[in-house]
C-alpha cells in the first residue's frame, strides 16, 4: 500500500532526475566543440602539439593569442568592417520592410496575397540564383567592391523575411486602431507613423536581433561582392586566416571566438526576441 | 479582412513602392536573368553573350561532377531529414517542461545556431584534423584506433563529415520549431507519453506525433531548403577545391566564379532552383493555409 501511495511522487522524482541527467548530457555533448574552441584559443602551440586531448583545459592561460589575432592579424579591422555593413543593413531592412508589412497587413487589395507570396518565396530561393546577376548589377552601378553595394543588397534581400515577419505581427493589431483615426481624418502616413510604428517597436526589436545575427554571419555575399581586403568582413577574414594560419590552432580558435562574440552576445541578451522571431510561420495564425 | 473605409485605392501601393522596387531590382529581376543566362554562353560575366539553347543542360547530363553534386545533395537532404527531425523532436520533448534550469539548458543547446558557418567550419576543422584532431584523439583514447580517419582528406568520408557539421547546427533549429509546436500540446500528455513504459511508443505515435504534424511539415520543409542551400560549410572547410564534396550550390560557384563559365553556372543554379521551388511551394501552402481573413 505504502509504495502505491508514493507511486506518483517517486515517479515524478524519477522523471525530474531523468530530465537533469539527459539534459546535462546532451547539452554537454552539443557544446563540446565550442568548449574545445575556447580551451584551444587559450593554449600555447606547444601544449596543443604535446597532446591530442583538445578537450582538456589549458594549463596556462595564453591571452596573448587574442591580442595577437586582434592587432597583428588584423581581426579588429575585419570586425569593424562587419559592424559597418551590419548596422546600416539592419536599420535599412527594418525601415523599408515596415512599409511593405504595413501595406500588406492593413489594406485590402486584389494583389495582396500575390505580393506576400512573392516576398516569402524570394526569401527561400537558393542564393546561387542571384549571384551572377547581382554581381553584374553591382558592377554596372559601380557598387561592386564597396560597402554601400553589400548593404543595399542585404536590405533588398532581407525584405522578404522582414515583410513576412512584420506583416504577421501587424495583423495582430486591432483594425479599429487604423479605422478610427482614418474617420477622424488622419492621413495614411500619419496612421503608419504615429500609430502602427510605435505599437510595433517590440516586434521590430525582435526582427532586428535576428537580422543582426544573420547579416553579421554572412559570408557568401561578401565573397561575391567584395574583393578588397580592406573591406572584408570578419567571416571572410576568418576564412582567409585559416589559409594563412592553418596549423596554428590557437590563433584560428581565438579568431573564431572574436568573430562569434557579437552575435553570441546579442543572442544571450535578447534571447526571448530571437526565439519568437525564428518560429514565424511555425505556429498557427 | 474588413473593407477599408475611406482608404484611397492607391494607398497600399504608395507604401509598397520603395520595398517592391528594391526587391524587384535585387531579387526578382536577377532570378529572371539567371533563368535566361542558363541558355547562354558568355565570354565574361559582363559581356559577350551568345545564345546556345539547351546546350548547357545537355552538357550537365553528361557531366560526372554534376551527378556527383546531385548525389551529395541527396545525401545532405536525406541526413537533414533523418537526423535533425527525430533528434530535434526528442530534445524539444525533453526540454518541454517547467523544471528549474530548463531555460538555461535551452539557451545553451541553442548556441550553435547563432554561430556563422565561418566560425563553425573553423572549429570543426580541428575536430576533424587527422593527427591532432579531437575526433581521432578520442577514438584513439578509447582504443578504437582503426576508426580514426582523415575525415576531410578522404573522399569517402568528406560529405558525411560536412553534413555532420550541418546537422549539429540544424538540430537546435528544429528543436525551436518543435517547442513552438508543443505549445499547442498539453504538457501532461507529453510527460505521460515519456514515462509510461508500456504505451510509450503508442502514445508517441498516436497522440504526440499527430498533434505535431503541422510543426513537422514546417521543420521538414525548412530542413530540406537549408540542406539544398548548404554552401558556407563546404566553402570554409574544403575551400571548394575538393571536388568530392561538391553540391549544386558549390559547383555553381566554382563553375561561374572559379572557371568563368557563367552560362553553365546559371544552368546549375536553375536546376538547384527548380528542385528547391517544389519545397518552397509546400512551405508557402502550409503557412498560408491557416490564415484567417480579417
Amino acid at each position: 500500500m505504502e509504495t502505491r501511495k508514493n507511486g506518483p511522487d517517486a515517479r515524478k522524482t524519477l522523471l525530474t532526475l531523468l530530465f537533469y541527467v539527459f539534459s546535462t548530457l546532451i547539452v554537454a555533448l552539443w557544446l563540446l566543440p565550442i568548449l574545445i574552441a575556447v580551451f584551444t584559443s587559450l593554449k600555447s602551440m606547444d601544449e596543443i602539439m604535446g597532446s591530442s586531448k583538445m578537450w582538456t583545459p589549458p594549463k596556462v592561460l595564453h591571452w596573448e593569442n587574442f591580442t595577437r589575432v586582434w592587432n597583428k592579424v588584423g581581426m579588429s579591422a575585419y570586425v569593424l568592417n562587419t559592424f559597418l555593413i551590419t548596422v546600416p543593413s539592419v536599420v535599412g531592412a527594418l525601415l523599408v520592410s515596415s512599409l511593405s508589412g504595413f501595406a500588406l497587413a492593413f489594406y485590402r487589395f486584389r494583389l495582396n496575397k500575390a505580393v506576400l507570396v512573392l516576398f516569402i518565396a524570394g526569401m527561400l530561393i537558393p542564393f546561387q540564383m542571384l549571384m551572377i546577376p547581382v554581381f553584374r548589377l553591382s558592377d554596372a552601378l559601380s557598387l561592386r567592391d564597396t560597402r554601400p553595394g553589400v548593404i543595399l543588397f542585404h536590405i533588398a534581400f532581407q525584405l522578404g523575411f522582414c515583410t513576412f515577419f512584420l506583416r504577421n505581427f501587424m495583423r495582430t493589431i486591432p483594425f479599429s486602431l487604423v479605422e478610427a483615426p482614418r474617420i477622424d481624418g488622419a492621413s495614411e502616413w500619419t496612421i503608419y507613423r504615429k500609430i502602427i510604428m510605435p505599437l510595433s517597436i517590440s516586434s521590430l526589436a525582435a526582427l532586428g536581433v535576428l537580422e543582426f545575427t544573420w547579416i553579421w554571419n554572412d559570408l557568401l555575399w561578401s565573397l561575391v561582392l567584395i574583393q578588397s581586403d580592406s573591406l572584408k568582413p570578419v567571416t571572410l577574414g576568418l576564412a582567409n586566416m585559416q589559409g594563412e594560419f592553418v596549423s596554428y590552432y590557437n590563433m584560428t580558435a581565438a579568431g573564431s571566438i572574436i568573430a562569434a562574440i557579437a552575435p553570441l552576445g546579442v543572442f544571450l541578451l535578447f534571447q526571448r526576441y530571437f526565439i519568437s522571431g525564428l518560429t514565424v510561420g511555425a505556429e498557427k495564425g | 479582412m474588413k473593407k477599408s473605409i475611406g482608404a484611397p485605392p492607391w494607398a497600399p501601393w504608395a507604401f509598397l513602392a520603395l520595398p517592391l522596387i528594391l526587391y524587384a531590382v535585387w531579387v526578382i529581376l536577377p532570378i529572371c536573368q539567371s533563368l535566361a543566362f542558363a541558355f547562354t554562353k558568355r565570354d565574361s560575366i559582363v559581356y559577350g553573350i551568345q545564345w546556345v539553347g539547351f546546350r548547357n543542360f545537355a552538357r550537365l547530363l553528361g557531366d560526372p561532377t554534376f551527378w556527383l553534386a546531385i548525389k551529395n545533395n541527396i545525401i545532405w537532404l536525406a541526413l537533414f531529414l533523418l537526423v535533425p527531425i527525430p533528434l530535434g523532436l526528442g530534445v524539444a520533448m525533453l526540454f518541454n517542461n517547467e523544471h528549474r534550469g530548463n531555460k538555461v539548458y535551452k539557451t545553451l543547446f541553442y548556441l550553435p545556431m547563432t554561430l556563422s558557418f565561418a566560425v563553425i567550419g573553423t572549429i570543426w576543422m580541428w575536430i576533424y584534423s587527422p593527427d591532432f584532431g579531437v575526433l581521432n584523439g578520442f577514438l584513439r583514447a578509447i582504443g578504437l584506433e582503426e576508426l580514426a580517419k582523415p575525415w576531410l582528406g578522404d573522399k569517402r568520408y568528406m560529405t558525411g563529415a560536412l553534413v555532420a557539421v550541418g546537422v549539429w547546427r540544424q538540430v537546435p533549429y528544429v528543436m525551436i520549431l518543435y517547442l513552438a509546436g508543443l505549445k499547442g500540446v498539453p504538457a501532461e500528455l507529453v510527460e505521460a507519453a515519456m514515462i509510461d513504459g508500456a504505451t510509450w511508443g503508442q502514445r508517441l505515435r498516436h497522440i504526440v506525433i499527430p498533434l505535431l504534424a503541422p510543426a513537422t511539415v514546417v521543420a521538414m520543409t525548412i530542413s530540406i531548403i537549408d540542406s539544398l542551400r548548404a554552401f558556407d560549410i563546404i566553402y570554409v572547410m574544403t575551400n571548394t577545391k575538393a571536388r568530392a564534396a561538391e553540391v549544386l550550390a558549390s559547383y555553381m560557384y566554382t563553375s561561374a566564379f572559379g572557371y568563368s563559365d557563367f552560362g553553365y553556372g546559371s544552368a546549375i543554379a536553375v536546376v538547384q532552383f527548380l528542385i528547391t521551388l517544389a519545397f518552397i511551394l509546400v512551405y508557402i501552402g502550409r503557412v498560408l493555409r491557416d490564415e484567417t481573413e480579417r
